[in-house]
């Protein structure tokens, strides 16, 4: 016996995924459209200007496009679209800021950048001097005192604070890990204040390196502290439990077997702290004051460095001054990245493991 | 009976049981009266900044009493002295609200594409990159605002005036726009984005994956999941990292203290040249500050410090709450 069945006429499978080419064919050519007719109507409107032809034609493409998809897939599928969009746009947003700073700064300090700059002081240096003559050598000299003491100030501090955070429970590690909280954000501002009250004025100090490092070392504590926190709590508990099991108390098992294992982590929670403090300004303005000499002494005396020096030039309000400020600004913001691929280079054998 | 007997043995002393030293070892409690001292200073630091601010204010507390809080005018030199952080914190609040304004619709947006429209090999470097933006010094960020953003805002600032002046936000009497609150609201609002989009992105990526793919496979669109799962769960979340945002705005300096040009009244007017903030008003007057001048700057200082305390603490327990998972 058998069955007679006519051939089932099978449904074409639909095609989900879409080629590049396909997915962006539809929208570039809304795009287009939309953009030469915002063309035509800026040109027989008084509306004018780039930007506003930029604005009009976006939002017109969010509408064109909404409505496109609307007809053809319903109304999820256009809600869902105009997100995508708007998602993607601010993607966008938050890159863009940085390209258009580093090729701002580019433009503006390159020309600032000669030798006289890394071997000269602006000491002998007048109003009517172009910008050619004096340098900064006494500013870089500053920052790499400054953020070095910092360094020495903070890391300790902060990478202990780090242990106690990671490696104990009880009262004081839950108060301190929302003081650190608290102290990440600490005004800079007011952080120069406090120094300036304590050190400067109370301990009667005066103005120098020391004091500006103890501000810097302020605002590098906390960083330090939570990036150094997270590394550490990302050592297997297998290893420690291995140690302690052994017979290994507590503080060999830290010092042997879980800080050596965090190791690059701890690099980078500190190259990220330096990254934080190089480039900060407001403190400095009442902690090393600035100066236009050579000061090779940190614990005497007032001191630039790269901010200040370039803070300073800018507020000079003179085109030669402000084309040395912007090389100082060239220079920081140069370093303040390599600092920080320096980090992110640790960071990123520290995962793969030697 | 004589038998069992035997199986008896006599009594033996049962031996000591043997002493396990419960304390820690003498090298342990080093260790940890070490790191707990360290983990103090945390404290430490933070109490003598109180301290010391509350010390060398007091002088100009003394002088302006509850007024410090309710004065418009800046004038801690004259006779009678006459000044209060009223007029300039209401431009901090301002500037903050403004950048609040720019920075928190980018910020949940590249949060959100992070982590659900990226492909997943970008995601490492995108959360590097948003890092880095942290990291670029405030200067900077001020230097490029004043010399490229200002004049290409003074166009739309001219615009908004002309064609939204009906909304008294952005009514200018006078036709001239830079140095405005508005161009420092946005440039502050630049430099809170990455730190409000990083932590956003890490509450965001908290959400549990299970009732995200639930919500796709019961044929919600993208945007359906994100609405229906992602955004309810990380509600709190987003209101912490804007108070986050708001504390780095309120306690920002060399940016405003570039680009804004200051007075001691109320102006609303957003878009006009002018205006106030507590940090800027610090770094512009502290270097040829006499006594009495002083004493009021750190005041102002003090006031500072305990807001921006209070606001970042309140953040950082909501933010916290929520990264540690509710929904099931």
């Amino acid at each position: 016996m058998s069955i007679a069945t006519a051939p089932v006429e099978l449904p074409q499978p639909r095609k989900v995924r879409q080629s590049p080419k396909e997915l962006l064919e539809r929208p570039l050519a809304i795009l287009a459209v939309v953009g030469v007719a915002m063309a035509a109507i800026f040109a027989v409107t008084p509306l004018s200007g780039g930007l506003g032809w930029a604005i009009c034609t976006y939002a017109g493409f969010v509408g064109a496009d909404a409505y496109d998809n609307y007809r053809s897939h319903g109304k999820v599928v256009a809600k869902d679209r105009v997100a995508t969009v708007l998602v993607y746009t601010a993607g966008l947003c938050t890159i863009v800021p940085l390209i258009l700073i580093v090729i701002y700064v580019l433009k503006q300090g390159l020309g600032g950048i000669t030798k006289a700059f890394f071997t000269e002081t602006l000491e002998s240096v007048g109003p009517a001097d172009p910008a050619t003559v004096g340098g900064a050598k006494h500013a870089i000299i500053g920052t790499f005192e400054q953020v070095g003491l910092a360094t020495l100030l903070a890391t300790p501090l902060g990478l202990l604070t780090a242990v106690h955070l990671a490696e104990s429970r009880g009262r004081l590690a839950r108060v301190t890990r929302v003081l650190v909280d608290a102290m990440s954000g600490i005004p800079s501002i007011v952080a120069g204040l406090f120094i300036y009250t304590m050190f400067v004025l109370k301990f009667d100090q005066g103005f120098s390196g020391l004091a500006a490092a103890m501000a810097l070392a302020v605002l590098m504590l906390p960083t330090v502290a939570r990036t150094a926190e997270e590394v550490i709590k990302l050592v297997p508990d297998g290893l420690r439990e291995s140690s302690l099991a052994l017979g290994a108390p507590q503080w060999k098992t830290v010092t042997k077997i879980v800080l050596p294992a965090a190791r690059s982590g701890l690099v980078t929670a500190t190259v990220l702290g330096v990254s934080r403090i190089a480039g900060e300004t407001a403190p400095l303005l009442m902690t090393s004051f600035g100066s236009d000499g050579v000061n090779t002494n940190p614990l005497h005396g007032a001191q630039s460095s790269l901010p200040l020096f370039a803070f300073q030039r800018v507020r000079a309000a003179l085109p030669t001054q402000i084309a040395r400020g912007w090389a100082g600004a060239l220079v920081l913001i140069l370093l303040v990245l390599a600092l920080f691929t320096i980090a992110r280079a640790v960071a990123a054998r520290g995962r793969k493991g030697p | 009976m004589h038998d069992v007997d035997l199986l008896i043995e006599p009594a033996r002393p049962l031996p000591e049981p043997r002493v396990i030293d419960p304390g820690l070892t003498v090298g342990d409690r080093a260790f940890r009266a070490l790191s707990a001292a360290g983990a103090s200073s945390v404290l430490v630091i933070l109490g003598l900044v109180a301290i010391f601010l509350f010390v060398d204010a007091s002088p100009a507390i003394k002088t302006a009493g509850f007024k410090f809080l309710t004065t418009f005018e800046w004038d801690p030199d004259g006779l009678p002295a006459h000044f209060g952080i009223a007029a300039v914190m209401f431009g901090t609040t301002m500037i903050a609200v403004i950048a609040l304004v720019v920075a928190m619709p980018i910020a949940v947006g590249s949060a959100l594409f992070v982590n659900e429209y990226a492909p997943a090999r970008l995601g490492r470097p995108l959360v590097a990159l948003l890092d880095l933006l942290a990291a670029v010094p405030s200067l900077i960020y001020g230097m490029w605002g004043l010399y490229y953003l200002q004049p290409h805002l003074m166009g739309s600032s001219r615009w908004l005036t002309d064609h939204l002046g009906f909304i008294p936000f952005f009514r200018t009497t006078r036709p001239v726009f830079g140095s405005s609150m508005f161009i420092a609201g946005i440039v502050v609002g630049l430099m809170v984005l990455p730190i409000v989009a990083s932590v956003t992105r890490e509450v965001l990526s908290q959400a549990p994956r299970g009732v995200c793919e639930a919500a796709l496979a019961l044929g919600g669109s993208r945007w359906g999941m994100i609405r229906s799962v992602i955004l309810p769960f990380g509600r709190s979340g987003i209101v912490g990292a804007a108070m986050l945002g708001l504390g780095r705005a309120l306690g920002e300096t060399i940016a405003i203290a570039l680009i804004l040009s200051f007075n001691f009244r109320i102006q609303t007017q957003v878009l006009a040249p002018g205006g106030g903030s507590v940090a800027g008003l610090i770094a512009n007057n502290f270097g040829e500050a006499g006594e009495a001048q002083r004493h009021a700057l750190v005041a102002a200082g003090l006031a500072l410090f305990v807001i921006t305390l209070i606001v970042n603490t309140v953040a950082r327990l909501i933010v916290n709450k929520t990264s540690k998972g509710k929904m099931e």
